[in-house]
């Protein structure tokens, strides 16, 4: 407990926790369309993007990678989610195509082209992949970047609940009787897009589908209007995001997947009571 | 002025038309039953008048100070609603979101116009329930709610009684039927039950190889209906 309290007094735990509480609040309220709408591997999908993007990035010596992550990401969310379902491809073979291809092609730019200064290829590759503990390395610039992003999404989350609500429920219905779709849909890709580049940071790109559909699918294993959903994923993954992040600062685990352990933990607590209650 | 008259429309996707040359008007009161072989294009002439898909061809025109978002529409369901998380309550209202632009937030009159077809669709048990737990007639009860509160005009119902019993078929029926003649609401339906359709409507479009469009009585006496009608109507 002394422990603990030693920790909780560091600055970088104290930004640790404040990202990933921001960052897990975001994921788990988008969470909810997502898995609705049978994107549930976007978030993977698109953290690989912005891991090939990184490498992009590391190999032209980019000093910012946001610069070009961000946008590339952005893009990359637009084509998958506000393309529809009018598409070629459909909406899980194309993010499954993308993810791979950019995982792909990220490492092998890393091997032919190493950064210069950096030796060691596969543990960078690790890094992006698990996040290990580059949560904790947070500057405080890139702290208040989370924040600020984080409260645009939840405020677009707000404001726009309603709208979320009737274009998930029923997008032809929606857009019969005048709601406009596309911008929404649009909307919620760029968000999707930032979210997804902010949680890199915590659990890294293959950790992220684990933030987005595990609070979700817990929430509606109990849970039985969309607002209650919503609310209790919310609720889920802060929770989670807190205990792991603290359980991984004292047991020195990796904080990405102490976070989804946790998640998986509450996923089979709320399976059980959902089982219970249905009997 | 017709509430609802299209000219000349040509139908279809990517450029490949399934529906040539097609001209049709509904007047306000009117109960049209949209009939024809499967892949006649029923539901793409409803996807497009409710402008969800281009016309290749032709145009829509509204009347009667009727807009073309206020048109009340009740889809075929959709995989992804089988299992989604909403009350009832929460379903009707999304019904209001389409006059709200911008506006973040339901106003009281969005809220008790969803309260008053609630009430109309004798849903208010339910209203708090889950729509995913309720049976397909309840269901399509709650997609009807939250139809009429997009629309005081004019209904749009592709197919709706898909898969529900006889019993709740004949109330389904009952309901769409007291909406047109005491509500004074348009309807306009997509059926594969051509006697149901029969029985109810008072306009028929046939859609298909052979085109009618006229009253019920009109249509038994045609070539088209006559032709269809010994076919045994969807069956064929």
């Amino acid at each position: 407990m002394s422990q603990l309290q030693l920790y909780l007094q560091q600055p970088f735990v104290q930004r640790a926790l404040l990202v990933g509480v921001l960052v897990a609040l975001c994921a788990g309220l988008l969470g909810v369309t997502l898995v609705l709408r049978r994107f549930s591997f976007i978030g993977d999908g698109l953290s690989h993007v912005a891991f090939g993007a990184m490498a992009v990035a590391a190999v032209a010596g980019l000093t910012n990678d946001m610069l070009l992550v961000m946008p590339v990401t952005i893009l990359c969310a637009v084509l998958l989610l506000a393309a529809g379902t009018n598409t070629k491809i459909k909406g899980d073979a194309a993010v499954a195509m993308i993810s791979v291809g950019a995982l792909a092609v990220g490492y092998l730019l890393m091997n032919l082209f190493p950064p210069r200064g950096k030796g060691n290829i596969s543990g960078d590759v690790c890094t992006t992949l698990f996040g290990s503990t580059s949560i904790l390395t947070l500057t405080p610039l890139e702290v208040w970047l989370s924040v600020a992003l984080s409260v645009v999404v939840v405020l677009f989350f707000l404001l726009f609940y309603h709208k979320i609500f009737a274009v998930t429920f029923d997008e032809s219905f929606a857009a019969a009787t005048g709601v406009k779709t596309k911008l929404y849909n649009l909307l919620i890709a760029v968000i999707i897009a930032v979210v997804v580049v902010l949680a890199m940071k915590l659990v890294g790109s293959l950790l992220i589908s684990a933030l987005v559909v595990f609070p979700a699918l817990s929430a509606m294993r109990v849970f039985k209007s969309f607002r209650t959903v919503s609310i209790c994923a919310a609720c889920i993954s802060v929770l989670c995001a807190v205990a792991g992040i603290l359980v991984a600062a004292v047991a020195g685990t990796p904080v990405g997947s102490t976070i989804v352990v946790a998640d998986i933990a509450v996923f089979a607590i709320f399976s059980l009571i959902g089982f219970l209650r249905a009997r | 002025m017709a509430l609802l008259s299209c000219q000349d429309l040509s139908l279809g996707y990517e450029g490949k038309a399934i529906l040539e040359n097609l001209s049709f008007t509904v007047d306000t009161g009117d109960y049209l039953c949209i009939v024809g072989e499967n892949g006649s294009g029923k539901t793409t002439l409803m996807k497009t008048i409710l402008g969800l898909i281009h016309p290749l061809k032709g145009k829509i025109v509204t009347g009667d100070g009727l807009l073309q978002q206020e048109i009340g529409y009740l889809p075929q369901q959709t995989l992804v609603q089988r299992d989604f998380p909403a009350s009832v309550y929460e379903i009707v209202l999304s019904g209001c979101q389409g006059r709200k632009g911008l506006r973040p937030f339901y106003s009281k009159a969005d809220k008790e116009l969803a309260w008053k077809n609630i009430r109309r669709m004798e849903l208010v048990p339910l209203a708090r329930r889950c729509y995913r737990e309720l049976s397909g007639g309840q269901q399509q009860r709650v997609l009807l709610a939250r139809a009429l509160c997009a629309t005081k005009k004019l209904l749009l119902l592709d197919e709706p009684v898909a898969g529900l019993d006889p019993k709740v078929t004949a109330e389904m029926y009952q309901l769409i039927s007291d909406l047109n003649r005491k509500d004074g609401i348009t309807v306009v339906m997509i059926s594969h039950d051509l006697e149901a359709a029969l029985r109810c409507a008072t306009h028929i479009l046939h859609i298909g190889a052979r085109v009618y469009c006229g009253t019920v009585e009109g249509y038994l006496q045609s070539e088209t209906g006559s032709h269809w009608m010994a076919k045994g109507g969807a069956e064929a």
